[in-house]
């Protein structure tokens, strides 16, 4: 059986990779926005640095997979849905990467009492990256474990999505210039765009774990 | 001469090749899961495995339904279920099979020669005809809820499910194609049993082979042939025209009609049965089309994906047109063989007489040496 399996051993591994990658980066989002809000700027910079390393790993890795996946036909039937499923999952990191990169260059002045309410929406946000991960890789291995994460990553969408909207309640009932007021709901919006992505992978999910069971 | 009288089988057997071995490997060539080239080595091995080995079970019951005598006879026979096949294959896309064609050819020489046709034998072969597809759809079912249920539980990573399901398809492949040999065996040489160009024994290096068994071993190869040379298009117009079979439904269905074809071929399992004092079924040759497609409304069935009913209604079509076709077909070649070129399509037919009295050959059992004297 081992030498059966040792060619998919070794991309099941990149997959897990892959996956590692998006998780850990999600994370390194999360705390370096509290590093932000902290204003621990070095700290900041080297979150900021790590996340990059992820998302390049995780592009080269699924550049990989997905090459192996044509070039040897693994899974022709699913082919067309996990190559989806990885680009779409990619998005997430790139999405938090991207938002991460927009704080170092635009250093938006948040007002310290809405800290907790830009950390809170970080977190919602992050948690729903995490549920996605899980549902992914219980796609590969655990498929009836699959509905139960995508029902948190609705949870935690969701969840940003009220937090995001108090943010910017409370963002444009205060005697600030306008052009702040966007400046600071821009950070809101691009904070809840990584739980956004992490739902539109879990839509494609949703039907791809239907089509699996034969 | 006796190799332009067993060329009709011949053909029956590339064309079988060419047509069931796409059932067996279609879906699994067609997606990519298998080489065309693996593929084709594995049934064309096993298809001739299975029809030296255990062909003489089904081609027993097709010789009670006619005991064909002569050569032309069976090379009339043969060659009017081909066209039978061939013609209903291009002009209505049913899904007919050398089974139900070849049959009613056998009945057309019994009714051109006026030899009596064996009820209880066309009725074994007729119900056989029913119970195929209908075992088939129902092993399929089984098979199919059971993975259904058993795959989520054990948890198998999706890849290592893509490998087990390849190792499955060759695997699942090559027991189908050892069934083919087996059971259809019987279509492509069975009425040649009787009038067997070959010596009691032959030697093959280590190994000996009876006359039957040389018999079978040419007709096998020549599905071999079948499936190497044209069956490559078949499979890839399988394989990408059923989008909606998986690759692990397509292992379910071809593993359901091998099982079917085995039930109905295998004189072992026969022996088996007996032994142990347990009833056991007629051996006959089933059509594998028609235990696919059975085995694919099987799997339909249970998604509650909808019953295609033109499709049954094909199938049944097919039980009627075919033998009808071939039957009709048959007369009129066995008019012609005999009355046009003169030969002898059964062992007392006139010209045989008349060639048999004008050679003063020693009659034998039935009449003359049929074999000896088309030469």
């Amino acid at each position: 059986m081992p030498l059966l399996f040792r060619r998919t051993r070794a991309l099941e591994a990149q997959i897990d990779q892959l996956l590692d990658a998006i998780s850990e980066g999600c994370l390194v989002f999360g705390q370096g926005i509290e590093d932000y809000l902290r204003s621990d700027l070095d700290r900041f910079e080297q979150r900021l640095r790590a996340i990059g390393e992820f998302e390049h790993k995780a592009d080269a890795l699924r550049r990989e997979i997905e090459t192996r996946l044509y070039t040897e036909s693994l899974i022709p039937d699913h082919r067309g849905d996990v190559l989806g499923l990885l680009e779409n999952i990619d998005n997430v990191i790139d999405e938090a990467k991207k938002t991460l990169a927009q704080f170092a260059v635009e250093r938006p002045e948040i007002p310290p009492d809405l800290s907790a309410d830009y950390l809170d929406l970080a977190h919602a946000s992050v948690e729903s990256a995490q549920h996605i991960v899980s549902a992914v890789r219980a796609f590969f291995r655990d498929i009836t474990a699959v509905p139960d994460h995508i029902h948190k990553v609705y949870f935690y969408e969701k969840e940003a999505d009220r937090l995001a909207d108090r943010l910017k309640r409370k963002i444009f009932a205060r005697d600030l210039e306008l052009a702040r007021k966007i400046h600071l709901r821009y950070f809101c919006l691009h904070v809840e765009t990584v739980s956004d992505r992490a739902e539109d992978v879990a839509d494609r999910l949703s039907i791809y774990t239907i089509k699996r069971t034969i | 001469m006796t190799w332009l009288f067993l060329s009709s089988g011949l053909f029956l057997g590339w064309s079988l090749g060419a047509n069931d071995a796409a059932n067996l490997f279609g879906t699994a060539v067609g997606t990519k899961m298998l080489r065309f080239r693996t593929a084709a080595l594995v049934a064309s091995v096993f298809v001739v495995i299975g029809a030296v080995s255990g062909g003489h079970g089904a081609t027993r019951t097709l010789g009670r339904l006619g005991a064909i005598d002569a050569i032309a006879g069976a090379f009339t026979v043969a060659l009017a279920a081909a066209l039978a096949v061939v013609l209903l294959l291009r002009r209505t896309g049913l899904p007919v099979s050398i089974t139900q064609a070849i049959v009613g050819a056998i009945v057309g020489w019994n009714l051109f020669t006026g030899r009596p046709t064996d009820m209880k034998a066309l009725a074994q072969l007729l119900s056989s005809w029913l119970a195929s597809p209908l075992l088939s759809g129902t092993i399929a079912a089984f098979l199919f809820l059971g993975m259904r249920a058993a795959i989520p539980r054990l948890k198998v990573h999706l890849l290592e499910v893509d490998v087990l399901t390849r190792v499955g398809l060759l695997v699942v492949g090559a027991f189908a194609a050892f069934s083919l040999g087996m059971n259809d065996i019987a279509n492509v040489m069975g009425v040649f049993v009787r009038v067997s160009p070959f010596p009691e024994s032959t030697s093959l290096g280590p190994f000996r082979a009876t006359s039957v068994e040389m018999l079978f071993l040419l007709g096998g190869l020549a599905i071999a042939t079948g499936i190497v040379t044209y069956s490559e298009r078949i499979m890839l117009r399988i394989g990408t025209g059923l989008t909606s079979l998986s690759p692990l439904a397509a292992l379910l269905v071809v593993l359901s009609s091998g099982t079917v074809q085995f039930l109905f071929g295998s004189p072992g399992l026969q022996q088996v049965l007996h032994a142990r004092g347990l009833p056991g079924w007629p051996l006959v040759p089933v059509s594998a089309t028609q235990a696919v497609v059975g085995a694919i409304l099987g799997i339909s069935l249970v998604r509650k994906s909808g019953i295609r009913v033109r499709e049954l209604g094909k199938i049944a079509l097919g039980w009627v047109a075919a033998p009808l076709a071939a039957m009709l077909i048959a007369l009129v070649g066995l008019y012609i063989v005999r009355n046009v070129f003169e030969l002898p399509v059964s062992a007392d037919s006139p010209a045989r007489k008349a060639a048999s009295a004008g050679a003063s050959t020693p009659a034998g059992p039935g009449g003359a040496n049929p074999v000896s004297s088309a030469r």
